[in-house]
């Protein structure tokens, strides 16, 4: 088995992984390694070959091929060794990485960081427990997509696509414009799960029926599949009984989340977050195991590649910080999510960051809201907050709070007074809030 | 349509599950023809694919019946198959847990049956005892009996590595090779008819599973009929595995063994059977309450069953002959050379080994000379698997063959090179479930998602055909419909009918 040393080792070369290395090298780190198992740098961005990446990040409208593009200019500009065609089997919580590929055989990589950058897979039929037959034509909506895109087949002719993620959704538009025929878009929830503008280029430009609180109740067809059975769903997300019908085709689709893919993190002992199915990570983006950082979906996941890329970023000085002497040291604060938000990312924030630089947190909504406040909370004060027209489930927010807002000093102020339900100190609490019940001084929505 | 080809044969086997693929191995010892003909595009893939996994200890089948003898014979004969055959097989004890008092006299009963049928060492434990075994069991249990004799295998690695062996032995597999009609001449099966070829037959034994009454039919009897009972199953996450050790019964029904909690010995975990009786010989569809009463019954026995690591779920079919729910084995009456093996229900993956010497034996008593092969072999190499190897030996094999570098299923870990051997292996198989079933490719959490387009991708290559012929299990389950960026041809690509030959030259 050859050994390699290098200060960081970053795997996957998606977005994530590419911006990480990159940014890894340029703040200082010496020997920077970055492998993927796939034959070409980008990831899944190679199959994403639609527009719509970079608007925030490169005030460009890029494909994903072009978007990752990109960044793998840089990455080589910057000095990044890459490997590709190489699988990790394993990494330890003393930073050793078992790789394999077909030229170089097993590898033992020694870094002094490792950043996890592994992305996400597709929940799959399984995972929601659809009944039926099990006959081919049952597809995720990426696996379809490479078949398209990477490949070039066909995976089928009619079409149904169970759930309304942004794939599944962009592979409506895609199969319809291959000559597919895509009889309807079903959806559990009573909102979308994916971005407004693809609900609009994508299935109300291509008259695509879009059917809020509906799902596949039962698969049929022994060998290809020949139809589906849907229903309307209740409140409790159980079919309505005498709502069902039939609907003829020979392909289903599942675009019905992802996962983020952990079972490297999991066996080195990485801690994870249940709501977020990802590593619990600091600003630095360091995981609960010191020296392993993560980013991008393998952390929690994005619905726009700008903000992976941003992440990604944050998780690359990070680790050049580490193997550079320059981590910052000294208290922590953690974070919640509040009223309104389901989770927030980073888990953990430096105190000495807060007050140094911007940093920036990343969440979700638990519902649809408009004209609300999000608020950061340290204690009974909002300490920042942040106007938002229109917050949704499927659309990531992002709060930069700017370097200096939040002073160590408010923090043990709130400290002091010893609030409400924390045993581990003050946190900083994300909350919505209704704008219009929104006062200085802390306001319960 | 090309000219039917005609063969003989001294033993024609009719189905190529566990029974029908243990009887031609079993045969292969003896200097005989022996084909064995499936209508499926490859082996196991009826009752063998779907069914609990499990090597019974024989208390559960009334005393008497061949039930009862077959399990508890096959039961004793797995440890040297599963190693002859290289085959997976834990002996990791089973356990029949009690959750009150009534159910306890119940096991009680059970021991003594078991006693009866000769199953050895049964126990009747304690309710501490039990949380010891498996601290996740219902902790309103009262007791359990203990049957160390009960195990784990691979049903369909069984059935695969029992054809492997017989063609390396000489037998020959058609598959893809629906039975369509069986003559017979004066009280004797004479031919057996496919669609493409016929083979003159000495013997015949039906090993049709649900379908051996339409197969007996054919022959012009109608003895029995199998009424096919559905089997409802969850499969979940390797994560979830250690949450048993060894499979978990609840005290059974007069229909069946009940919903059971066990770790398969590719350390998933599985729940299932529920029992419905349907009327249907290809209905291997799930239902919603079907699912939902499998977890029911798994929760009686594990409370915390961690229901978000399911990764699939899927039905098979239990072959249940009436009258008499016993297995049916023996000779056709008023047809002399025609052999049943028909109703082979549970414990039919146990009693498998002994149903092929019982075969053997009556075929030997109906007039066929057994003379046994000087050069049989009865080894049967397992296939090299990547995740079953040393990294010293990972790092070796990939220095031989970079295939062996190459990851092709990330959640399996299985390289291309398994994947192609397994494509050109003795009993070569040639779709995507295929795969699935000899080397884990597609098996694992992502259920394919990520191998599917590579796997069908590789198919498509070693078998020098296109891509879009590549199927799921063979007939129409095609996976992709064409190439994309082309108006789409009409399909003329099915493979129904085709039959596929092997071990014609060995």
């Amino acid at each position: 088995m050859s050994r390699i040393e290098c200060d960081v080792a970053v795997i996957g070369a998606g977005p994530a992984g590419l911006a990480a290395a990159e940014r890894a090298k340029q703040s200082g780190a010496g020997r920077v390694i970055l492998l993927d198992r796939d034959r070409e740098l980008g990831g899944i961005l190679n199959q994403c070959i639609h527009n719509g990446f970079g608007l925030q990040l490169l005030a460009q409208e890029l494909t994903g091929p072009e978007y990752a593009e990109h960044f793998i200019n840089k990455t080589f500009d910057s000095g990044v060794e890459t490997m590709l065609n190489t699988m990790v089997l394993d990494v330890t919580r003393d930073r050793q990485i078992i790789a394999i590929n077909s030229d170089e055989g097993l590898m033992r990589i020694d870094a002094e960081a490792i950043i996890l950058a592994m992305g996400a897979r597709e929940r799959n039929r399984g995972a929601v427990t659809i009944p039926g037959t099990r006959p081919a034509g049952v597809f995720t909506a990426g696996a379809a997509q490479r078949f398209i895109n990477m490949e070039g087949y066909m995976p089928g002719r009619r079409v149904v696509i169970l759930g309304s993620g942004d794939i599944g959704l962009i592979m409506a538009r895609r199969m319809t414009w291959e000559g597919a025929k895509v009889e309807a878009v079903l959806e559990i929830l009573p909102f979308p799960s994916g971005l407004t503008r693809n609900i609009v280029q994508c299935l109300d430009d291509q008259g695509i029926p879009l059917y809020l609180s509906h799902t596949v109740i039962s698969v049929k067809g022994e060998e290809r599949v020949e139809g589906v059975t849907v229903a309307r769903v209740d409140e409790n997300l159980k079919p309505v009984p005498g709502s069902e019908w039939d609907i003829e085709c020979d392909t289903l689709l599942l675009s019905i989340g992802l996962i983020p893919e952990n079972e490297l993190s999991r066996e080195a002992g990485v801690e994870l977050d249940a709501v977020t199915g990802g590593p619990v990570v600091t600003d630095e983006m360091e995981t609960s195991v010191p020296g392993i950082f993560a980013c991008g979906n393998v952390v929690h996941i994005h619905d726009l590649v700008d903000n992976v890329t941003r992440e990604a970023w944050a998780a690359g000085e990070g680790a050049a910080r580490l193997v550079t002497g320059k981590q910052p040291r000294g208290a922590t604060i953690r974070t919640r999510a509040g009223d309104g938000i389901r989770y927030v990312v980073p888990h953990v924030v430096h105190v000495q960051n807060l007050a140094d630089r911007d940093v920036r947190l990343f969440m979700r909504a638990t519902h649809p809201a408009e004209n609300v406040r999000v608020e950061v909370v340290v204690g009974d004060n909002v300490l920042f907050s942040k106007f938002e027209r229109v917050v949704r489930p499927a659309e990531m927010l992002a709060l930069t709070i700017p370097a200096g807002k939040i002073s160590e000093q408010a923090i043990a102020d709130a400290g002091r007074r010893g609030e409400e339900g924390s045993k581990n100190g003050p946190e900083l609490v994300v909350r919505v809030t209704p704008r219009d019940v929104h006062k200085r001084g802390g306001v319960q929505a | 349509m090309a000219a039917t080809k005609r063969i003989t044969a001294d033993v024609v086997v009719i189905g190529a599950g566990i029974v029908g693929t243990a009887i031609a191995r079993e045969l292969s010892k003896y200097e005989l023809s022996v084909v064995l003909v499936e209508k499926e595009a490859d082996v196991a893939f009826g009752t063998t694919k779907a069914n609990t996994a499990l090597v019974h200890a024989g208390y559960d089948a009334d005393p008497g019946t061949l039930k009862a003898k077959l399990n508890v014979a096959g039961n004793a004969l797995y440890p040297k198959i599963t190693q002859e055959l290289g085959v997976l097989y834990k002996n990791t004890g089973s356990l029949v847990v009690a959750l009150d008092e009534d159910q306890m006299l119940h096991i009680h009963e059970l021991k003594i049956r078991g006693e009866k049928n000769g199953v050895p060492r049964l126990e009747v434990i304690p309710a501490e005892r039990l949380l010891e075994l498996e601290p996740h069991v219902n902790p309103d249990a009262v007791g359990a009996l203990w049957a160390p004799t009960g195990g784990i295998t691979c049903p369909w690695e069984l059935a695969i590595a029992y054809t492997e062996n017989a063609v390396l032995n000489g037998a020959r597999v058609l598959l893809s090779s629906p039975v369509i009609g069986i003559d017979v001449h004066e009280g004797r099966v004479t031919t057996v008819h496919c669609p493409n070829i016929s083979i003159d037959a000495r013997f015949v034994v039906n090993a049709a599973g649900v379908w051996a009454d339409d197969i007996e039919r054919m022959a012009g009897r109608d003895d029995f009929e199998v009424t096919p009972r559905r089997g409802e199953y969850y499969l979940f996450d390797k994560r979830a595995s250690r949450i048993v050790a060894r499979p978990l019964f609840p005290v059974p029904t007069p229909f069946s063994k009940g919903i059971v909690v066990a770790p398969t010995v590719d350390g998933n975990l599985l729940a299932g059977p529920n029992s419905v009786l349907t009327g249907r010989k290809d209905d291997y569809a799930t239902t919603a309450p079907g699912l939902a009463e499998v977890l029911e019954g798994a929760r009686k026995l594990i409370p915390d069953l961690p229901v978000r690591e399911a990764i699939t779920n899927f039905a098979g079919l239990r072959a249940v002959a009436e009258p008499g729910g016993d297995f049916i084995i023996g000779v056709s009456p008023g047809l002399s050379n025609f052999i049943n093996a028909a109703g082979i229900q549970s414990p039919g993956l146990t009693a498998a080994p002994a149903i092929a010497e019982m075969v053997r034996d009556i075929l030997s008593d109906v007039g066929l000379e057994l003379m046994e092969k000087p050069d049989f072999d009865p080894i049967r190499k397992r296939p090299l698997r990547f995740t079953e190897l040393t990294r010293e030996e990972q790092a070796r094999m990939v220095a031989e063959d970079p295939k062996w570098g190459h990851i092709i299923c990330r959640c399996e870990t299985v390289t291309e090179a398994e994947i192609v051997a397994a494509l050109h292996s003795p009993v070569p198989c040639t779709t995507v479930d295929g795969v699935k079933f000899r080397t884990r490719a597609g098996a694992g959490r992502c259920q394919g998602g990520f191998c599917g387009p590579r796997v069908v991708a590789i198919i498509a290559r070693e078998l020098g055909i296109p891509v879009e012929k590549v199927t799921k299990k063979g007939g129409k389950s095609r996976i992709v419909m064409g190439p994309s960026k082309e108006p789409l041809l009409e399909c003329s690509c099915s493979v129904e009918g085709m039959e596929k030959e092997v071990g014609d030259d060995v």
